[in-house]
Parts: C-alpha cells; structure tokens; sequence
C-alpha cells in the first residue's frame, strides 16, 4: 500500500525529517508516537504533498505509483486522505456544499457518476449516525465556530465519505474528552477493513487503547528509532521516551526541533 | 506558494465580449445644445422635457468631474462620445416576431431570459440596447395589476404626469457632475410604477447592454412604489470588448411611500479592459432612492464584477418614521479593475434602521474602496445603523481600501462599525486540495462563502448566476 524508504524532508534550510523508512500493507493499523518536535506531523504533511515543505531525499510509493509526483488533490484523489490536527475554518461554506464536492470530485476521479442531493443526504445521514453528529452541522460553515469534538468528529466524517486506501490520523484524539474518543474510535474501527490502511499520529497511549494498532513506532529526530506491536506503547506511556533516545540521535539540530 | 497561484487566477478571457453587427442610427459624436435637442426631437419629447435637459446641461458646464475618488484614469474627452444610438430599425414592437432576429441572437447569447424563458422564471424584462429599449415582456399581464413596466421613453409619452412629478426628485440635476450628465443626455431606460397595495407578481428585470463603439450609455431608471407597494427589480449588465473606453453614466431613482418595498439587485459584468488595462467601461452611476413613506424600505443588492473603473454608492435617504435601508454589496476587481464604491445612509425620520454588508474582493492588481456615509441628522431619534465592511486579498500586488465616514447628530442613535481584512490563506486551500477539490474550485468555494452574506439577498436565479460569475471571474491558469 504505502512504501517510504529514506525519506528526507526540511523546511528552508532546517531538515526535519532525516531518513524514514517505513511499509505499510494492505488493512494494516500502524501508530507513530514520539515527543513534540519529532516530526510526526511533518511526515503526514510530507506524504499529503503539502508544498511548505521540500523533499530532500527519498522516495514514497503508494499503490504502485510514484506519490511525490502527484499533486495535492491527486494524493486525495488517488485515496490517501489527511484527518487534521488542526482543521481550518472555511467561514461561509457549508458542510454539506464542501463535504459533496469533495466526495464528488473523488468519485470523479474513480469514474463513477456524481451523488444526486438526495443519494449524498442519505449516505451523510447514515455515517453520521455512527458519529453520533447531529444533521444540523450540514448546515454550518466548515469548523467555523466547531468544539474540538465537532471538528474532530467532522474530519472523521469525512474518512467515512471519501473512503480512502490510507487514512493519516493526525493526533486525532487531541482535545478529545473520552466520550468523544470512544465515539470517534468507533467510527474509525467501523471503517477498518481487509485493504484499508491507517496512520496514526499520536502522543498518547490512550487512544490505542480504543483503536488497537498492529504495529507501533518510535519517531525520534526525524528517524523512526523504534518499532514494535501495541506493548511498545505501554512500554512508552510507563517510562516516557527517554530510555529510547540514544545520546547519539540526540543531534544539535532535533534538540532544537524539540525546543 | 499560493500567492504565485491566486495571482494566476487574476486573468481570465471576457466571454461576453461579441459585437452584433446591426446598423444603427445615431447622433454625431461631441456634446452641445444641438445635440441634446436632437436626442430630444428622436425621440418625440414634450417640451418640459427639453427645457429640463437644458438646464442640467448647463448647470453640467460649471461642474467639473470628481476628484475624490480613489481610482485613476486620464481625463475623458466628452467631445469624443456618441450621445445616442440605436438599432436602425423601428425601435418600439408589439410581437416578438418583430424584433431584429439579430438582437434576438445577443440576447440568448447573454442568456437573457426572455420569451418562454421568461415565463417560466417569471420575469418581465426590459432589455435596452445602446440607447433604446427595444421591448418589454410581460406588459399586459402586468398592466391588469395597474404595474406600469416600459421603457422610459414609452413613460414620458403616456405616462408624462408620474415622470414629471418623479423625475430627478431623488437625484437632482445639481447632484454630482455625471448626474447632471446623465439628466442632459439620457437617452432611454426603465420606468416602473406600483400602484397602492400592490405586490408586484414577479421580477421585473432590466438588461443593458452598450454595442456600438464610441457609445456612451446613459440610462436613466425611476421606480415608483406607491403606499404599501412590493417591487423586486433586477438589473444585469454587459457590453462588448473594445479598445477604447466606454462611458456609463446612469441614474437609478427609487421612490418608496408608506409601507411600500423595493428591492434593487444589479449583477454588473461590464467589460473590465484587458491586462494592460486597455479598454473597458467607466462605470459612473448614481444611485439612490427615498423612503418617503413610514415604514418604507429600500434594500440594494449588488454584484460588481465588470467595468475599468468603477464609481458607484446606491444610496438611501430615510425620511419617513422606522423607515430601512439596506446595502449589500460584493465588488471584484482583478486585472487594473479598479472599484470605489459604497453607500450613503441619511437617517432623517425618527426610528429609522440601516444595515450595510460590504464585501470587498481584490486579485491581481485590482484596487478595491469602500466609502459609506452614515449621516443621522438631528431630528432622526434611535436611528440605528449597523456596518460590516469585509475585504479579501487574493496575492500581494492588490489593494483594499475603507473609507467609512460617520456623522451623527443624535445622540439617542445607535452606530455600529466592523470592518475586517483576510487573505486566502494557504491552510484553507491545502485542507480544500487535500479533500480532492482542485485550486480552482476551492478559491471559487471560498470566494463564494466570504460573500455568502450578500449573495443570499439576491433573488434564487439571480444568486446562482452571481456565484457562478464570481467563479468565472476568478477562474483562470490555476493549478
């Protein structure tokens, strides 16, 4: 499905990411854990095309092609699919004038003909259920004025409409109050399958405790230090990221990143 | 990243630039007593009519063009101008199968809905060509009613008491140096009377167009709304791509009595020059209506997205108790577009309330103004105004300008500014493009919801051709 090998990313003259190498297979649950500054969010950023940073080395492929030379929509469009950290409020457009152009220019894409009003209302209603999200939010502008739950709940929303290959998670369970967790959780489970794929970003164990990954990794200075299954994550929630941080990844320039 | 990008998006080809080759009759080019008595003579005016050209023309010669508006442009040489032309033909039908099949053709390639078309929206056009209105739908069915709906000429002829009594009581003569232009050559437009208690049953809609070259396009509109009255009156514009600029200086006079409504929308796409800004129309236009009436209420809805340059404040003058007035208008400039345009709101009866949503877009090198007059006279107790001026840039090279002037003599009234400015920012476009809406689409999304305020003050159909102008507008090389 998705295969990193090398991959260096820097903004200006400052690299953030410096070598990853990184497989994931069809259906497969991965979870990246690492301390602020690490470059999680860079690498979601990096593998969604985001042009704030440059690719210094590397290469990515994703179902069979040549990710890196894909623009922005076309990564979206080709099924690989970003739940922000952080999603922007779009004052004015509506979630349901953004949410079917987007699922339309998707299925575009696919060759498949676009949803009519009525068939796009149905298939919101239905996902929305299983979000516990109220109809009304269709009707607001996007994030615009969103709790942290909504806006969350509305990236996830959107996994269920677009239904990629590969869904990065980007700290989705930030700002979460449990009940809002279990409830998002539930959603992503419900979108798990055999060919699906997920990357999760996260600082806390707490959220694989709900969305049980197959395998877990340690990013440290831009370099996956670590890799292992769900215990790694215990492990990591009991002794916290020091034990793995050698001296001699510790570079001048991920301690800064870190700061 | 972007910036690059959104500025790409600035240009984009004028798909209503055609010429329709169709003879035309007109007056020589230049401006003197003659020529005014010559338009007057073509078209059949009774001789208070001249007497008042005169008068304006003359009051005109004292006047020099504005200076203090913030748009650039060389001096326009008003010898050079064409006063009046009109399609050689018989200008007044009484069945479509009259009309020049030729103008016909503009007018579907316009998408004017006219004929069935016009039935099935429901709306009564008057469409004035250059400087004649060459039919008016709808007339009959209207006329049941007591709805007076013609062309502005066909007013004076059989309606000569209303227009005398009505005209230039809004906008004097002595107003601004191109109402007074306006008052001594305007050559045809729209005249509209509701009577008492009427609710006017559908649109009614006006559709300008300037095709000949060298053509100055003065229209002159005065709508009437009789006491407890409802009129919604839509205006569309457009003109071909020439060289040279084109001159338009029109008048639009709005008189609501007691309890009467009028509701004004203008979709304005006159042609915007090119890159270099070469050509394009001037847009000179005074606007402005009276409530006269308590209770009355004049509401103006634009869109600008055409024209060189454009000069523009629909205005409203409330002088009956709890009358309202209300602006609401998007103004788009990209290229050398340049747009200086905003409202007056005078409160001079008790309890009167205004509202004024300004949405201001620049792209390219576009330079946007908005200038508003709140003004709350003495007498005008707990008058209330609230403004919302909001300004979008697309790139680094435009410009968006607020000039917002406020006077007030009341202290019971009530005044409330906001103005905010926002650039597209490169957050809102990656999350749009991450979903898999391209560039393009995703500025049009957002331009679309910053104006969203505005856009839905129009009339359904009006509103889906607004947004999808807007979209045109700015659609362009992205991505």
């Amino acid at each position: 499905m998705l295969e990193i090998s090398g991959l260096q990313a820097a903004i200006g003259e400052q690299p953030i990411l410096r070598g990853i190498d990184l497989k994931i297979g069809p259906g497969e649950v991965h979870a990246i854990m690492g301390p602020n500054g690490s470059g999680k969010t860079t690498l979601a950023q990096v593998l969604a095309g985001r042009e704030d940073y440059d690719v210094t080395g590397g290469s990515v492929t994703f179902a069979g092609r040549d990710l890196l030379a894909l623009n922005v929509e076309q990564r979206a469009r080709e099924g690989l699919f970003l739940a922000f950290q952080y999603p922007v409020a779009l004052p004015g457009v509506t979630s349901s004038y953004f949410l079917r152009t987007a699922v339309n220019a998707v299925r575009a894409h696919r060759g498949q003909d676009e949803l009519s009003g009525k068939a796009f209302l149905e298939l919101c209603r239905q996902r929305m259920e299983l979000l516990q999200m109220k109809p009304e939010l269709l009707q607001r502008a996007v994030n615009d004025g969103f709790s942290g739950g909504e806006k969350k709940r509305h990236e996830i929303l959107q996994l269920a409409l677009l239904e990629p290959r590969l869904a990065l998670l980007d700290e989705t369970d930030s700002g979460l109050d449990i009940d809002a967790l279990q409830t998002v959780a539930r959603g992503v489970n419900a979108l798990r399958d055999a060919q699906r794929s997920f990357l999760m970003i996260t600082h806390y164990q707490r959220l694989l405790d709900y969305i049980v990954p197959d395998y877990v990794h340690v990013l440290v200075g831009g370099r996956i230090v670590k890799s292992g299954d769900k215990e790694l994550a215990l492990h990591l929630e009991e002794h916290g990221y020091g034990w793995i941080v050698a001296p001699e990844t510790a570079t001048p320039a991920a301690a800064a990143a870190r700061a | 990243m972007s910036t690059k990008l959104i500025e790409e998006t600035a240009q984009q080809e004028y798909r209503w630039g055609f010429v329709t080759e169709i003879e035309s009759d007109a007056v020589p080019a230049g401006l003197n007593e003659q020529t005014i008595a010559l338009i007057s003579s073509k078209k059949q005016e009774p001789p208070w009519l001249l007497e008042w050209r005169l008068r304006a023309y003359r009051h005109w010669l004292t006047l020099r063009a504005p200076q203090w508006p913030n748009v650039r442009y060389p001096a326009i040489d008003f010898q050079s101008i064409v006063y009046y032309s009109a399609p050689r033909q018989q200008p007044r039908y009484s069945s479509w199968d009259e009309v020049d099949p030729k103008l016909l053709e503009t007018y579907e390639k316009l998408g004017v809905p006219l004929e069935e078309r016009a039935m099935l929206a429901g709306v009564a056009v008057d469409a004035v060509f250059d400087s004649v209105s060459v039919t008016t739908t709808f007339k009959d069915e209207l006329a049941k009613q007591g709805i007076l709906f013609s062309s502005f000429s066909e007013a004076v002829r059989e309606h000569p008491e209303l227009v005398q009594r009505y005209l230039g009581s809004v906008v004097p003569h002595t107003d601004n140096f191109y109402a007074a232009l306006n008052s001594a050559v305007f050559s045809d437009g729209s005249f509209v009377y509701i009577p008492p208690g009427v609710r006017c049953p559908m649109e009614l809609s006006t559709y300008f167009r300037i095709n000949a070259a060298r053509t100055g396009q003065f229209e002159r509109t005065l709508i009437v709304a009789d006491r407890g009255s409802h009129v919604s009156y839509l205006e569309g514009c457009t003109a071909p791509q020439r060289d040279e600029h084109q001159l338009h200086a029109a008048v639009v006079e709005l008189v609501a009595l007691d309890d009467a409504e009028i509701k004004y929308s203008t979709v304005q796409n006159w042609y915007p020059g090119d890159e270099q800004g070469r050509g394009g129309v001037y847009n000179f236009v005074t606007k402005r209506g009276a409530c006269r009436g308590v209770r009355s209420k004049i509401s103006w809805t634009q869109v600008e997205t055409g024209s060189a340059i454009t000069w523009k404040y629909p205005s409203v003058l409330l002088l009956g108790d709890h009358s309202v007035g209300e602006f609401y208008s998007v103004a788009l400039t990209k290229g050398r577009q340049q747009a200086d345009t905003g409202t007056k709101m005078l409160h001079v009866g008790r309890h009167t309330r205004s509202t004024i949503i300004s949405k201001g877009i620049s792209a390219g090198e576009g330079q946007n103004s908005y200038r508003g007059l709140v003004r709350v006279q003495r007498g005008a107790a707990h008058a209330r105004n609230f403004s919302q001026c909001d300004s979008l840039l697309l790139g680094d090279r435009c410009g968006a300008h607020t000039f917002p002037y406020l006077e007030c003599k009341n202290p019971t009234a009530q005044i409330e500014h906001e103005a905010t400015t926002s650039k597209i920012g490169d957050d809102q476009l990656f999350y749009l493009r991450q979903r898999g809406i391209d560039q393009e689409n995703a500025i049009s999304m957002l331009v679309n919801g910053f104006c969203k305020d505005v856009l839905r003050e129009l009339p359904m159909e009006f509103a889906v051709e607004a947004q999808k102008l807007l979209g045109i507008s700015l659609e362009g090389s992205v991505g």
